[in-house]
C-alpha cells in the first residue's frame, strides 16, 4: 500500500489531436486539502477526468487509492463532482440526490445530511432546475458527499458563490479531511489557494510546481500565492 | 445487473415525468385522440377496422422512440451520464430501468387507445385483447429501444428530432399500411422484410382478423422482442465509460 492517495506518473493527454496534458507527474497526500490551481483551459478538468477514470488518456499511469483509475471497486470510493453541473434538473434536490444514493447503495440518512453539509436543507424541496446559479453548484457538490467518499474530486466547486458560502465550503472540506477523506479541489482563483495543505500548479498542460503554499512562497521569494504564481510562470517559460 | 439499480432508475425517470404533467398528459392522450380523428376521418368503421390495427403499433412506437431519443439525449449532454458513468451502476441496469420506465408508460398509452378503439370506435377485433395489447406495447418498447440507440449518433436535438424521420417513417411506409407488402417491388418488398415495424403490423393485423394465435404471430411477436433487445444492447454499447 502507499501513502499516497493518488499517485500520477507520466500522464499525456490529448483531446481533439492538441496534447492537453503533458507528462504531468505527482502524488497527493491521503486526509489533505490539495489545490489544483492554474488559469481556465489549462487541463485542470482534463487532469481530474483521468482521475476519476471517464478520460481515454495516451500515457502514463495513474493510481487512485492504490488502484489503477477507473477500477470498478473505485466507483464508490470517489465523489466526484463536475464544473458544470450534473445533476437532473426535473427533479427536487431530495428526489436526485436520492437516486445517486441508490446507485451508491449509501444509507438513506445521506441524503438529508450531504444537503445539510452544503447548506441546502431548506431548498431540498425545490426543483433543481429553479434553483440559482449558486445553489445548483451546490448540489452538485452534495452529489459527490453521498457514500462519505475517500477522494473527493471537486471541479471549481465554488465558482460562482459568494464571499460566505465559499467561505463555509472551504470549512467544509477542512472538516472533511480532518476526518480522513483526501481532497482535490480546482480553482482558478488564487486567493483559495492559501486555504489548501498542498498545490499543484498548471500551465498549458504541464505542472509548474507542487509543494505547500508557504513553501511555495519562500521558493519564490514572494508574499502572496498570485505572485509566486507569476514568479513561476516568468521562470519557467 | 442489479435489480435494485434498475427499479431505482425505474422511479427515477417516472419521478422526472411527473414534474412534467402535461408531457405526461399528452403521452397518455395523444395516441388515442389520433384514432378518434382517424375513425372521423374515415367515417366508416369498416375502413377504420382496417388500418386501426396498424396504428395501433405505429403511434406508440413513433411517441416512445421521440420520447426516449430525446431523454437520453439529454442525459448525454448534461453530463448526468458521464456521473453515472463514475458510479458503481452497470451500463444495461441503466438501459433496463428506462425500458421499463417507457414500457410502463406505454402500457397506459396502448390501453387507453386500444380501449377506445374497441368500445367507442368500432374497431371489430377477432382475437383476444390481450395478444392485442402485448403487440403494441413491445412495439412501444420497439420505438423506445431504437431511440435509446440512435440517440448516440446525435449531438444535438435537432439531430435527434431528425432521425425519427430517417429511422421511423420509411418503416411506416414500408410496412404494409399504404400498400400491401405483397404488391410491392422485390427491393422494397425485401427492405419491409428487414424493417421490424413491417413483423409487429402484420403481428397486429393477424390478431385483429382471426381469434387463432398462429405461429406466423408467435414467429413476428419473436421478431420485435428481438430486435427491441438488439437495439438496447446496441445502445448499451454506446454508453461508454471513458470518452475523449
Amino acid at each position: 500500500m502507499t501513502n499516497s492517495a493518488l499517485a500520477v506518473t507520466g500522464l499525456r493527454v490529448r483531446r481533439g489531436g492538441r496534447p492537453v496534458v503533458r507528462d504531468v507527474s505527482f502524488e497527493v497526500p491521503r486526509g489533505a486539502v490539495t489545490g489544483l490551481l492554474g488559469p481556465s483551459g489549462c487541463g485542470k478538468t482534463t487532469l481530474m477526468r483521468a482521475i476519476v477514470g471517464v478520460q481515454i488518456v495516451e500515457g502514463g499511469t495513474v493510481t487512485v487509492l492504490g488502484l489503477p483509475a477507473g477500477s470498478p471497486p473505485l466507483r464508490r470510493r470517489i465523489g466526484y463532482a463536475t464544473q458544470n453541473p450534473a445533476i437532473y434538473a426535473d427533479l427536487t434536490i431530495r428526489e436526485a440526490l436520492w437516486y445517486f444514493a441508490a446507485v451508491l447503495r449509501a444509507p438513506a440518512s445521506d441524503v438529508d445530511r450531504v444537503i445539510a453539509e452544503v447548506g441546502l436543507t431548506d431548498h431540498a424541496g425545490k426543483l433543481v432546475g429553479s434553483l440559482s446559479g449558486g445553489q445548483h453548484s451546490r448540489a452538485n457538490l452534495a452529489v459527490a458527499l453521498l457514500g462519505t467518499p475517500e477522494l473527493l474530486v471537486l471541479d471549481e466547486p465554488t465558482v460562482g458563490l459568494d464571499p460566505v458560502l465559499r467561505d463555509e465550503l472551504w470549512a467544509l472540506f477542512r472538516r472533511l479531511a480532518d476526518g480522513g477523506a483526501t481532497l482535490l479541489v480546482s480553482s482558478h482563483v488564487m486567493d483559495e489557494a492559501a486555504r489548501c495543505d498542498r498545490l499543484l500548479l498548471m500551465r498549458e498542460g504541464v505542472l509548474l510546481a507542487d509543494d505547500a503554499p508557504d513553501a511555495l512562497q519562500r521558493r519564490t521569494g514572494t508574499t502572496d500565492l498570485e505572485q509566486a504564481f507569476l514568479h513561476l510562470v516568468r521562470t519557467t517559460s | 445487473m442489479n435489480p435494485a439499480l434498475t427499479l431505482a432508475t425505474t422511479r427515477r425517470i417516472l419521478t422526472q415525468l411527473r414534474h412534467d404533467p402535461r408531457t405526461v398528459v399528452m403521452l397518455i392522450l395523444v395516441p388515442t385522440l389520433l384514432m378518434i380523428l382517424l375513425r372521423y376521418v374515415f367515417n366508416s368503421t369498416v375502413v377504420f377496422s382496417h388500418v386501426a390495427p396498424a396504428l395501433l403499433g405505429v403511434f406508440p412506437f413513433l411517441i416512445m422512440f421521440l420520447i426516449a431519443s430525446i431523454t437520453t439525449l439529454r442525459e448525454r449532454t448534461t453530463a448526468t451520464l458521464e456521473r453515472l458513468m463514475t458510479l458503481p451502476i452497470g451500463r444495461l441496469d441503466l438501459l433496463f430501468g428506462y425500458a421499463l420506465a417507457f414500457g410502463a408508460i406505454a402500457v397506459v398509452q396502448v390501453a387507453l387507445a386500444a380501449g377506445v378503439s374497441l368500445w367507442w370506435l368500432g374497431l371489430d377485433l377477432a382475437g383476444s385483447v390481450g395478444m392485442l395489447l402485448l403487440v403494441a406495447v413491445l412495439d412501444a418498447l420497439l420505438g423506445m429501444a431504437l431511440g435509446l440507440f440512435v440517440s448516440a449518433f446525435a449531438r444535438t436535438e435537432f439531430q435527434a428530432i431528425q432521425f425519427m424521420p430517417v429511422f421511423v417513417l420509411p418503416q411506416i411506409l414500408l410496412c404494409g399500411l399504404f400498400v400491401p407488402r405483397d404488391d410491392m417491388g422485390w427491393l422494397l418488398r425485401w427492405l419491409s422484410e428487414v424493417m421490424p415495424l413491417s413483423y409487429a403490423v402484420e403481428a397486429l393485423n393477424r390478431v385483429t382478423a382471426s381469434s387463432t394465435v398462429d405461429a406466423v404471430i408467435l414467429r413476428n411477436l419473436l421478431v420485435v422482442a428481438c430486435c427491441a433487445l438488439l437495439a438496447l444492447m446496441l445502445g448499451a454499447a454506446t454508453l461508454r465509460r471513458r470518452t475523449p
